[in-house]
């Protein structure tokens, strides 16, 4: 668990592992909440986050949420199973 | 060490010990009305030493030790000694202060809920801290606000405050000469004089409150307020505190809890009557 703090549009992150706060802006905290339920494949959680958030589904959704997902499994927000 | 003298500030005591006599006489003066550290026994202990032992009769000069220190820190001159002390005594706090989060700010109480300043250096807050101490509130700290993370409450820390400059002349028209220090001048921040809180804020040293709107004070412009939201707030006070880091996950919870429960404002105030009626007038719309 990682215990996320809704602040106003930006909301703030403490990583217990890495002992640093981020502060996260949508769809960020989104797609931690989403996955924090249950691990999911990029699609699975496109769909998700299409079905909660009402995210488009087309070719530059898909890339823009790739692109978020690379950058959280940087810094370790999420990772691979 | 040759001298030495300790004093309990809110939760926190503090031993001093010095290789001259007159630091020490010149803190004795400024803590005499404060109580001794529980059981004698202080959290932090500051030293107050001469650089060289020939040092300390030719041109005196300070280097402070201490359980927590700089290595790069300068010496200073002795007359400047209660300041090298006051410093080293921030320091201790700054770098060794585990229970509470320490913000850098001044506090002050009224009607059972506490008002946060907090800004650089010369951002006047001090200035309203003090100016506010003698107009019915009670001081709780000018250097650093107590965050308790448990209770969420600030804590007093009432260290005699450090008035810079324009503002000694300010105090020393509210408040009677025995609550003065010493004058030092020549300063890296100019001249400065310690003032003692007053009897409520010393007597207060161990009561509590919550916080209750959080400023921003900015002197030197014409008057203005502004909105700060949570995240700005929790930015700059991440800035602001010296100890954020190192309480990890409970310094992100009370920082968390504090900026998204208390409201808080930005405030540029050109002159301190200024300052003091938009402080007043928000508290009344606010806390």
């Amino acid at each position: 668990m990682r215990p996320t703090a809704p602040l106003d549009t930006l909301s703030a992150l403490y990583h217990r592992r890495s002992g640093i706060t981020h502060l996260i802006v949508e769809p960020v905290p989104e797609i931690l909440a989403a996955l924090t339920k249950a691990p999911a494949t990029a699609s699975q959680l496109t769909e998700t986050l299409v079905a909660d958030y009402g995210l488009e589904q087309d070719a530059e959704s898909a890339a823009a949420l790739q692109a978020r997902l690379d950058e959280l499994e940087a810094i370790g927000l999420v990772w691979r199973l | 060490m040759r001298f030495s003298t300790s004093m309990r500030v809110g939760p926190v005591g503090f031993r001093i010990g010095s290789d001259w006599r007159a630091p020490i006489a010149g803190l004795k003066r400024l803590y005499r009305d404060y109580p001794k550290p529980a059981d004698d026994i202080p959290h932090f202990t500051v030293r107050l030493e001469a650089t060289h032992w020939w040092r300390r009769f030719v041109r005196p000069s300070v280097r402070i030790a201490g359980d927590h220190t700089l290595p790069e820190a300068l010496p200073l001159p002795l007359a400047q000694g209660v300041l090298a002390a006051e410093m080293a005594m921030n320091l201790q706090m700054a770098l060794g202060q585990r229970h509470f989060l320490l913000v850098h700010a001044a506090s002050v109480e009224r009607d059972g809920k506490v008002m946060i300043l907090t800004g650089e250096s010369g951002s006047g807050k001090s200035t309203l801290a003090a100016l506010l101490g003698e107009h019915g509130w009670r001081l709780l700290g000018d250097e650093f606000a107590l965050i308790d993370p448990q209770t969420g409450e600030a804590h007093p820390f009432p260290r005699p405050i450090s008035l810079k400059n324009a503002s000694i002349d300010v105090m020393a028209a509210l408040a009677p000469p025995e609550r003065f220090g010493e004058r030092i001048n020549g300063t890296p921040k100019g001249d400065i004089r310690h003032l003692i809180p007053n009897a409520a804020a010393l007597a207060g040293m161990d009561k509590s409150a919550p916080p209750a709107l959080i400023l921003f004070p900015r002197f030197g412009n014409a008057a203005d307020v502004r909105e700060v939201l949570p995240s700005e707030v929790f930015i700059r006070l991440t800035q602001a505190s010296t100890n954020y880091v190192s309480l990890a996950e409970r310094g992100y919870t009370a920082l968390t809890q504090l900026v998204t429960q208390t409201p808080a404002r930005a405030i540029d105030f050109p002159d301190t009557a200024t300052g003091l009626k938009l402080v007043q007038d928000l508290w009344a719309e606010l806390a």
